[in-house]
C-alpha cells in the first residue's frame, strides 16, 4: 500500500507557538516556504542590478528577463495605462512563480497548493481592481455590467449573468492556481509510490513515466504563475479602459 | 447504499470532468497546429493565446477534480 499522496500538503508547526486570542499565528513550513521565495527574489534581484554591465552575467540576465517580460505582457493585454501598477503584477507574478518552483523541489512543500494563499492572492486582485475601476470611473464602473448592442429585452437577464461572472473571478482564478499545483502533485506521488510498490522488476516504467511528469509539471508551474499573472491584467484592462 | 460506497461513486462521476478538459485542450492545440501551418508568420504572436486558452480549458476540469476531493477527503 502506497503512504497517502495528501500527506504532503500537511501543515505544520516550526518553532515555538504563537496564539493572539484564538488564532494560531505560528510559524509554519508554509510561511518558512513563502519567506524563502521572498527571499530568493529578492537576492536575484538585488545581485542581478547590481553591477549593470552591457555584457549581463547569468543572474542579471535573468533578472533582466523577467523584467521585460512581465513589461511586454502588461503592455500587450493591458495598454500604457496599466504601468503604474507594473510593479505589483510583477512582484505577483514572481511569487507565485517562485512559490511553485520551490515546490517541485523533492520533499519541499507547495505554498500555492493551499487554497487559502491563492485565494488570498486572488481577493486582493479582485477588491484592487473593483477599487481602482470606482476610483477611476466613479460610478460609470457599473457600465461595465451592460454591454453595448444587446437588445432591451434581454438586458436584464445579461446583467445577471456579467455580475455574476464578475463576482466568480477571484473564485475561478485562485481555485484554477490551486487545483493544477494539488492535482500535479498528487499524481507525481501517486506515481512515486507505484515505483516502490512494484519494485525493482515493473518500477521502471513508472519511474520514467515519474521524469516525464517531473518535466511537465515545471512547464504547468511556469504557465499557471503566467496565467495567473495575464488574467490580473485582463482585469485590470477592464478597470481601466472602460470601453463597451 | 452505504455511505462510503456513494461517496466513491460520486467521485468517479465528478472526475469525469476531465474528459472534457482533454477534449478541449486536444482542440486547441489542434486548432492552433492547424492555423500554424497555414500562417507561420503569425504563429508566434499567438501563442500567449494558446497558453491562456490551454489554461482555461484545463481549470474547468480541474474544478471537477476539486468536486471529487472535497467529497472523498472533506466530508
Amino acid at each position: 500500500m502506497a503512504a497517502n499522496p495528501m500527506t504532503q500538503f500537511e501543515v505544520y508547526r516550526i518553532g515555538p507557538e504563537i496564539k493572539i486570542g484564538a488564532f494560531d499565528i505560528s510559524f509554519t513550513n508554509a510561511s518558512l516556504f513563502m519567506v524563502i521565495s521572498s527571499l530568493a527574489i529578492l537576492m536575484i534581484f538585488s545581485i542581478g542590478s547590481k553591477k549593470n554591465s552591457l555584457l549581463p552575467n547569468k543572474v542579471q540576465l535573468l533578472a533582466e528577463l523577467s523584467y521585460s517580460f512581465v513589461s511586454k505582457m502588461i503592455g500587450d493585454t493591458a495598454g500604457p495605462k496599466a504601468r503604474p501598477y507594473f510593479s505589483f503584477i510583477f512582484a505577483l507574478f514572481m511569487f507565485v512563480l517562485f512559490c511553485n518552483m520551490f515546490g517541485m523541489v523533492p520533499y519541499s512543500f507547495t505554498v500555492t497548493s493551499h487554497i487559502i494563499v491563492t485565494f488570498g492572492l486572488a481577493a486582493f486582485v479582485f477588491i484592487g481592481i473593483t477599487i481602482i475601476g470606482f476610483i477611476k470611473h466613479g460610478f460609470g464602473y457599473l457600465k461595465l455590467f451592460v454591454p453595448s448592442g444587446v437588445p432591451a429585452i434581454l438586458l436584464p437577464l445579461i446583467i445577471i449573468i456579467e455580475i455574476v461572472s464578475y463576482l466568480s473571478r477571484p473564485m475561478s482564478l485562485s481555485v484554477r492556481l490551486f487545483a493544477n499545483m494539488m492535482a500535479g502533485h498528487t499524481m507525481m506521488k501517486v506515481f512515486g509510490g507505484f515505483v516502490i510498490s512494484l519494485g525493482i522488476v515493473g518500477g521502471w516504467l513508472p519511474l520514467s513515466f515519474s521524469v516525464a511528469l517531473t518535466g511537465l509539471e515545471i512547464l504547468v508551474a511556469f504557465l499557471q504563475a503566467y496565467v495567473f499573472a495575464i488574467l490580473t491584467c485582463i482585469y485590470l484592462n477592464d478597470a481601466l479602459n472602460l470601453h463597451h | 447504499m452505504e455511505l462510503e460506497a456513494a461517496k466513491m461513486i460520486g467521485a468517479g462521476i465528478a472526475v469525469l470532468s476531465l474528459a472534457g478538459a482533454g477534449i478541449a485542450i486536444g482542440n486547441i492545440f489542434s486548432s492552433y497546429l492547424a492555423g500554424a501551418m497555414r500562417n507561420p508568420s503569425a504563429a508566434q504572436k499567438q501563442f500567449p493565446n494558446l497558453l491562456l486558452g490551454f489554461a482555461l480549458a484545463e481549470a474547468t476540469g480541474l474544478f471537477g477534480l476539486v468536486v471529487a476531493l472535497i467529497i472523498l477527503f472533506a466530508f
